[in-house]
């Protein structure tokens, strides 16, 4: 099992797919011969040759024509360079590769995947620190992923390419260097969806996804020692998103905390609580949401560290959860309140 | 080479349109319809230069591009009339219907969305070894959005195998393309793709088919893209309801004079063809609508148990 990090275990499911279905193409801006801004799809151009190439910097152009190659028999995965940049052609996703199986009842199919990546790191300007998973599992039609590890990151491409919907795995541009680790390659590939159960605890159920999951993970190790238990559910899929995993840990636990970057009105963490509510489980403490509160990302590290959520700040909003039967929206002290 | 099988395939798509008209104004038909009455010409033409293999792409002004690939008057009204019967079981409805089995992968409801996914249809092609041409067609306001300029540089770009086919009615919508542009001669953009463009008389089948069969010939031998700027006028409102009150007074009883089934017919006229024989073509369009009319009036509505169904694979 060779060791890789994020990146390498991405450019490792592209090969792979690649390798494994002639009718598979990757393409989008600087991917081929520069081999990615970040580095994701080195060498493949050398490797595959015209199957996979480089794009006008053309967003609609790129999205749309993958929805009309898929439709024609091929399996097309185009790279957006950042998350920001598929409102360029939003269009493309929410009109077009949406609409494709509904409206002619499955005689046409559009099976491409989009590959993207977000995530606020320091640094990063207002357009390019966005997190935007919730539009896009807002749509029907559409599948999303959000991988955390490198053993995700190539499962979670290769399911996507594999499914015959289109889809959107939102890579995390804070990840793509992190640690190596063991990465299994050969291993069969899963269908679309799942969960993954990062921590075992029985007071608060945190349920997070993207690079947040390592906060969440640290927070839970921080409050391990404070005999604070929390089970820590990651939904590497938003769409279709394991609801089943959420209501059984909130049973036992009676409490629930959504952890994301997205800002938080109409974030897919205000989906989650509306299923637990719906689901009539009754909690011991009011459900909390921990993500951005409702800002644009500044640039300026100082500034952009003391809004997004973070280990500690995780970790103090499952304190205020144990210590008060009453939670005020985004409640984690230090959090600016937007309104 | 204009023939009465032409004259009737313009008539089938008249007709076609006028009683979906009717079936509007009867509250049959419910929803937003765009009619191509006046335009028949230029589906026609293009159609007649394509072969099974090629994929057509449409905007939602696209029922006389549905009828001209071949898909059947019958299961288009069924459609519009939210029939189970219908190309897409009444989920497309008007402006959105496809029927992939006759190569038209379907209308679209905004304006210049389907030229990046026509592109694809070519870019496919280029890896499948199928020989495809790709044709899309737009209107004359869908080359202000910015996905056909992206549309048509990608293309030009990898010389893919496409048509860009412009229906320029005169009118975006309501208000004049003239009013919106600085250049109204929207064929001379393609200059700036490197790719062919041409105007041509959007009411004359043989001009449209003249110019369609060197656009997909180019395309198929591996020439790249073209733009066909097909000059035409609407006959009828942008929508059904549309008062027109934009359109100066006069105008579509001067385009009547230009129409192309007059124009077409006078043309088999003078080249010696009896006139009781466009007549008669005339005739069997009116039939074979009628029919398909009744038939779809007479099929079941669309299923409501299975609405759920066909979201995902």
């Amino acid at each position: 099992m060779p060791e890789l990090n994020y990146a390498e275990a991405v450019n490792a499911a592209l090969r792979r797919a690649l390798a494994e279905w002639p009718e598979t193409l990757l393409y989008g801006e600087d991917v081929a011969k520069p081999g990615g801004v970040f580095g994701v799809t080195r060498r493949l151009y050398r490797e595959f040759g015209e199957r996979v190439f480089d794009t006008p910097i053309s967003e609609s152009a790129i999205i749309g024509s993958a929805v009309g190659a898929a439709m024609m028999g091929r399996r097309p995965i185009v790279e957006i360079m950042w998350v920001d940049f598929t409102l360029v052609g939003l269009d493309q996703v929410i009109n077009q590769a949406a609409n494709v199986r509904y409206v002619s009842q499955g005689a046409l199919t559009a099976p491409l995947t989009i590959r993207t990546q977000q995530g606020a790191v320091p640094g990063s300007c207002a357009q390019h620190s966005q997190s935007l998973e919730a539009l896009f599992a807002h749509v029907p039609g559409i599948r999303v992923a959000l991988p955390s590890t490198p053993q995700d990151a190539y499962d979670v491409l290769l399911s996507a390419i594999a499914c015959d919907d289109p889809t959107v795995v939102i890579e995390a541009r804070a990840l793509y260097n992190g640690p190596r680790e063991n990465v299994e390659l050969d291993g069969p590939i899963a269908a679309v969806g799942g969960s993954r159960h990062r921590h075992r605890g029985e007071d608060i159920t945190v349920l997070t996804w993207g690079a947040q999951t390592h906060n969440v993970v640290a927070a839970a190790a921080e409050l391990d020692a404070e005999q604070i238990g929390l089970d820590v559910i990651e939904a590497v899929w938003l769409n279709p998103f394991d609801t089943p995993a959420v209501l059984d840990s909130v049973a036992r636990t009676g409490r629930l905390m959504v952890v994301h970057e997205a800002n938080v009105t109409g974030g897919f963490g205000a989906e989650v609580l509306a299923r637990v509510a719906e689901s009539g489980i009754s909690l011991r403490s009011p459900a909390c949401r921990v993500g951005l509160p409702d800002l644009r990302v500044p640039a300026a590290p100082g500034l952009s560290s003391a809004v997004l959520p973070s280990a500690s700040s995780v970790a103090a909003a499952a304190r205020t959860i144990i210590g008060s039967e009453s939670v005020p929206w985004n409640a984690a002290g230090q959090y600016y309140d937007a309104r | 080479m204009t023939s009465l099988a032409e004259l009737e395939e313009l008539c089938r798509i008249r007709i076609f349109e006028e009683q979906v008209r009717e079936l509007a104004l009867e509250r049959e038909v419910i929803g937003s319809v765009h009619l191509c009455i006046g335009q028949e010409a230029i589906p026609v033409g293009v159609c007649a230069a394509l072969e099974p293999r090629d994929a057509l792409f449409a905007t939602y002004r696209g029922h006389g591009w549905a009828l001209a690939r071949g898909v059947p008057p019958e299961e288009l009204f069924a459609e519009l009339l939210g029939r189970a019967t219908g190309t897409n079981g009444g989920r497309g409805g008007s402006a959105y219907l496809s029927s992939a089995r006759h190569g038209f992968y379907g209308e679209n409801s905004i304006v210049a969305g389907s030229a990046p996914i026509a592109v694809g249809a070519a870019l496919a092609a280029k890896f499948d070894g199928s020989g495809r041409v790709s044709v899309v067609c737009v209107g004359d306001g869908a080359l202000n959005q910015g996905a056909m300029h992206e549309a048509m540089n990608f293309a030009s770009a990898f010389a893919l195998p496409i048509v860009f086919v412009c229906e320029n009615n005169l009118y975006s919508e309501l208000t004049p393309i003239a009013a919106m542009v600085a250049d109204p001669e929207l064929w001379h953009r393609a200059a700036a793709y490197a790719m062919p463009g041409v105007r041509v008389d959007g009411n004359d089948v043989d001009a449209v088919r003249a110019a369609a069969r060197d656009a997909v010939q180019r395309a198929r031998s591996g020439g790249g893209p073209s733009l066909i700027e097909a000059m035409t006028e609407r006959l009828a409102g942008h929508y059904i309801g549309d008062v027109e009150q934009y359109r100066p007074a006069g105008e579509v009883d001067r385009a009547r004079e230009r129409e192309p089934i007059g124009r077409l017919t006078s043309q088999l006229v003078a080249s010696g063809v009896a006139p009781q024989h466009c007549e008669a073509a005339s005739q069997r369009a009116a039939a074979t609508i009628e029919r398909a009319r009744a038939a779809a009036l007479h099929a079941p509505a669309a299923d409501v148990s299975l609405v759920r169904e066909h979201l995902y694979a």
